[in-house]
């Protein structure tokens, strides 16, 4: 069933009311999500965009069975309306919001570990585009149209990047599973090894393609993990190559500051792993082509 | 984002941590008068800049009389400082710090970092003081000591004996160096900072434990709720091209190439620059207008390119996605013919409407070339630049 989200899965939308929460309801919807409400604080028990609006995320879980949801909540309350998330039973969550104080992301992750494991939502960003199954379900602002159904998992942590990479697919007749963005900020809900697991384990996916860039270690321990766990074949792509090094490169997390984060020792490190590795980002998509054919040739 | 030593310090005593006694001066009269206020025979005076090494760079000069002050005072002051981190151009030194001078009896390093892997503060100490952290990782990995803090608890007293005590440190100073750690633990936390550094943390003579230098760095995106820590911004230590943009809500990266980039989306950016490379070329900037890519933002991002006079092309990267890319098309036409640009200008646009905002290009009657693909795009543009050399 593709991996998080499907055409079933009930969604809720946290920050429904606000404007950028509207627009992206609407798109949502209009793609074919199952949108059952939406939360806006004080707003509860009116209708917006044919939906019921609740106070409480507990509320619009206890009457919708809502699973999943997608935060659109202003930085200084992000944090706040993830935890809130968690603690009502979501399963699992996006967070688009932009800008979260990394203290803040800290404590998020500390809070969500009070929860046993199989009752533990899974988070994906902040800082991200979101989530697609194509033709199934969108939980995010990515433009649907450019995504075909298919067998090959996304997971990245640019929203456009992520875009240019679902075209080049597109252009080549290859269709994808999920598409997962991890966002750019430094601390943030699932890593790229996460998401690879997810990955190995859906049947509906036959090959990943990641999405990297400069800072941080997650590509590093994503590689690792791969050459140890993973039977799909993998490539990815490390943006950044020429990024000097301290110096932060529009995301929060995209800067070199220990050893190991350029890109060019991260795509060292995982051609040792048995990655593939795209050399240049206008190649992705062939990269991907070239795995698959010999997969099919095997 | 960064701030001056001497505003750290202050910071840092707030919370309990012992500094050397100083006095902030812009002139030579006032550096000598800062240190007769100060009192004793022998003081520092310190060139405040956004970087560390500046000891090496010439910055930091002791002085014993109101002369040598004033002469240490006169070659700094209105100097650019070029340390091994600010690159060639280094930085302008308009506030000289006039410390007393300390009797060292032990270095120690000591810092707390925002741990990306742990996802927790993690604090970093090691006895080989006054080297970097980089040399002291390099030559001295078996002195380093770190400890993570539970962000649900905060630091216990235990964890800062642990260090202190790992250390070496004297056991009748480990109250005094337990209150450092915490102190700085707590401002760290407390001011949503994302990186303090006190090297070297120095025990005296006199048996005290004092931060002898101090920086600290802060999460830019709490800044919001800390006001006092914004006021403390000094956009004369900033790449002037980075101030003008982020003073937009731009996000610019200042690079040292001629290829002026306007792309949407943050790692979209990092790999058309990456492919400017690839091409043979060098772009000039790191520019992410952010995913909406309006008209107005477009007209900024050129202004905000222009300003570096190294630019003899631009190349306009967007991939529209909610929004429409004859939109786009048509900010770039508007964009330059308002701002009567006569270089070069490649563009890419792709997603949502291309067609349409292909033929507003092609049919704008400028001289602006449109790309089909990101390779096409990074190979027209360093084409451009090269024909037009």
């Amino acid at each position: 069933m593709a991996i998080f989200i499907n055409e079933n899965t009930p969604i809720l939308i946290q920050g429904f009311t606000g404007r950028i929460g509207t627009f992206h309801a609407q798109e949502m919807i209009d793609y074919g999500s199952n949108v059952v409400g939406g939360v806006t604080p004080g707003k509860g028990g009116s209708t917006h965009l044919g939906r019921p609006v609740f106070n409480t995320v507990k509320g619009a879980v206890q009457e919708t069975g809502a699973e999943a949801s997608i935060v659109f909540v202003p930085p200084p309350f992000a944090a706040d309306a993830i935890m809130e998330a968690a603690d009502a039973g979501i399963k699992y969550c996006v967070c688009i919001t932009d800008g979260i104080p990394s203290q803040d992301m800290i404590r998020v992750k500390r809070y969500m570990r009070r929860y046993k494991k199989v009752n533990r939502m899974v988070l994906t960003g902040p800082n991200c585009a979101g989530t697609i199954s194509p033709g199934r379900a969108m939980l995010g602002i990515m433009p649907g149209h450019i995504y075909m159904p298919g067998r090959v998992g996304i997971v990245g942590r640019s929203g456009t990047l992520g875009y240019e990479a679902a075209a080049q697919l597109k252009d080549l007749g290859i269709g994808v599973s999920t598409s997962v963005g991890i966002g750019g900020d430094p601390i943030n809900g699932s890593s790229h090894r996460d998401i690879l697991e997810y990955f190995e384990n859906d049947p509906e996916t036959d090959a990943v393609l990641m999405i990297g860039e400069i800072g941080g270690p997650q590509e590093a321990e994503a590689g690792q993990w791969a050459q140890a766990n993973m039977k799909k074949p993998v490539v990815a792509y490390i943006a950044g190559l020429s990024a000097p090094k301290g110096r932060r490169m529009g995301h929060a997390g995209a800067i070199v500051s220990a050893f190991g984060e350029s890109a060019a020792e991260k795509v060292e490190l995982l051609k040792g792993c048995g990655v593939t590795i795209a050399a240049t980002p206008s190649e992705m998509g062939a990269t991907i082509a070239k795995v698959l054919q010999a997969r099919k040739a095997a | 984002m960064d701030i001056h030593e001497y505003q750290a310090k202050e910071l840092l005593s707030r919370f309990g941590v012992t500094v050397p006694r100083g006095g902030l001066a812009y002139s030579p009269e006032q550096a000598v008068y800062r240190a007769n206020e100060i009192g004793g025979a022998k003081w520092a005076v310190k060139a405040q800049i956004h970087s560390g090494a500046r000891g090496k760079a010439g910055g930091i000069k002791l002085c014993r009389s109101d002369n040598e002050i004033e002469e240490a005072a006169e070659s700094l002051l209105g100097r650019r400082l070029v340390t091994n981190q600010t690159g060639p151009q280094g930085k302008l030194v308009s506030r000289l710090y006039i410390e007393e001078a300390t009797d060292i009896d032990k270095e120690i390093y000591l810092s707390f970092v925002m741990d990306r892997a742990a996802e927790r503060i993690v604090v970093v100490a090691s006895a080989a003081g006054g080297m970097d952290i980089e040399e002291i990782s390099h030559s001295r990995p078996d002195t380093l000591i770190k400890v993570e803090v539970d962000p649900a608890v905060g630091m216990q007293a235990f964890q800062a004996r642990e260090v202190a005590f790992g250390l070496g440190i004297e056991p009748e100073l480990i109250s005094k160096m337990e209150r450092t750690i915490l102190g700085a633990y707590r401002a760290f936390r407390d001011l949503d900072a994302s990186m303090v550094e006190i090297n070297p943390l120095v025990i005296t003579k006199q048996k005290n434990v004092v931060a002898l230098d101090a920086k600290m760095s802060f999460d830019e995106n709490a800044l919001f709720r800390r006001p006092q820590i914004a006021e403390l911004r000094d956009k004369s230590q900033e790449d002037p091209r980075e101030t003008y943009a982020s003073d937009r809500g731009l996000a610019y990266v200042g690079l040292d190439g001629n290829i002026g980039c306007i792309v949407n989306g943050a790692g979209l950016a990092m790999a058309t620059l990456d492919m400017i490379k690839l091409a043979g070329g060098e772009p000039a900037n790191f520019l992410d207008i952010g995913g909406g890519a309006s008209p107005e933002r477009v007209t900024k991002s050129f202004k905000a390119v222009l300003r570096d006079k190294n630019v003899k092309a631009i190349l306009v990267n967007v991939f529209a996605g909610i929004n429409r890319c004859d939109w786009v098309a048509k900010g770039v036409v508007d964009a330059v013919k308002e701002l009567e640009i006569k270089m070069p200008i490649v563009v890419r646009l792709a997603g949502t409407n291309v067609e349409e905002g292909r033929r507003i290009i092609d049919t704008s009657g400028l001289t602006v070339i449109s790309a089909e693909s990101l390779a096409d795009a990074a190979e027209k543009a360093v084409a451009a630049v090269k024909s037009a050399a």
